[in-house]
């Protein structure tokens, strides 16, 4: 850990020095309300992100099941002597 | 349990409001740093700060012991970074002289005080490009004092000066270092 050194202090004194521009009283109360928006769309993400997954696994476990893709069995059987 | 879930948005306003009543002038005053606008009246460094505010918020529950005022510091610098472009133009505020990442690295190091690797680690940056970024901005805002007026070019020249002589010193330590191995190779040669 080093110490700062004059230069810092005097940038640092600087930058304290201005007078800070008074708080809106509205802050926290905007910040609430844009809040809930981004927390209600994360959700609603989330939300979205869990069905798709559920889609997925249904789909996976009906086809599993099922074997669409394995055709009917043969009605016929093929002709001998060819 | 719809009582149990109002009581805990109830507390968790109180919460909040309670911490913005407490920290929102220092964060308002950084951020007012960052966008370099007159203290007073400052409409981007209220929606910047009412923006990292929010994600706070929205965070809130799963904060977890993490401080909020960090959190909240955290979001701020990452979204400035993020959109430094936008602020890059100046506003006749303090540090409008500088450019955006200059103006970031003087207030995060020295008006929050947050170290030179903390700050690296933030933005996802090398800690001597943090180190270089604040000497700069630094040496702009001394030049700036002293002389009042435009003496930037110069002391970019000196600064370059003083970074390239810096890095001149671990590149001795590492030819030493070399050496060194070198040594250490030989010698099991003089044992064998």
């Amino acid at each position: 850990m080093r110490l700062p050194d004059r230069k810092e202090t005097e940038v640092r004194a600087m930058l304290e020095s201005g007078t800070p521009g008074p708080v809106p009283t509205d802050l926290a109360e905007r910040a609430m309300l844009l809040g809930l928006r981004t927390a209600h769309r994360r959700r609603t993400a989330q939300w979205l992100l869990w069905i798709f997954f559920a889609a997925a696994v249904a789909f996976a476990v009906w086809a599993a099941v099922t074997e669409p893709w394995v055709g009917p069995p043969q009605q016929t059987t093929p002709p001998l002597g060819w | 349990m719809g009582d149990r879930r109002e009581r805990r948005e109830r507390r968790r306003v109180r919460e909040f409001e309670s911490f913005v009543a407490g920290a929102a002038g220092r964060l308002l005053h950084a951020a007012t740093l960052l966008t370099a606008e007159p203290s007073g009246a400052a409409p981007a460094a209220q929606q910047l700060l009412v923006g990292a505010l929010s994600r706070t918020y929205a965070d809130w529950d799963r904060l977890r012991g993490e401080d909020p005022y960090e959190h909240t510091r955290h979001d701020l610098a990452v979204h400035f970074a993020h959109h430094a472009w936008r602020y890059r133009r100046p506003r006749g505020g303090l540090l409008g002289r500088l450019p955006p990442q200059e103006r970031l690295m003087l207030v995060l190091r020295l008006y929050e005080g947050v170290a030179e690797e903390q700050v690296a680690a933030t933005l996802g940056l090398p800690v001597e490009r943090v180190r270089e970024l604040s000497k700069r901005g630094m040496a702009a805002m001394l030049s700036s004092a002293e002389a009042g007026g435009d003496g930037r070019q110069g002391i970019r020249r000196l600064v370059s000066g003083a970074v390239f002589r810096e890095a001149g010193a671990p590149d001795s330590g590492g030819l030493g270092g070399a050496r060194r191995g070198e040594r250490a190779g030989r010698d099991p040669e003089g044992v064998a």
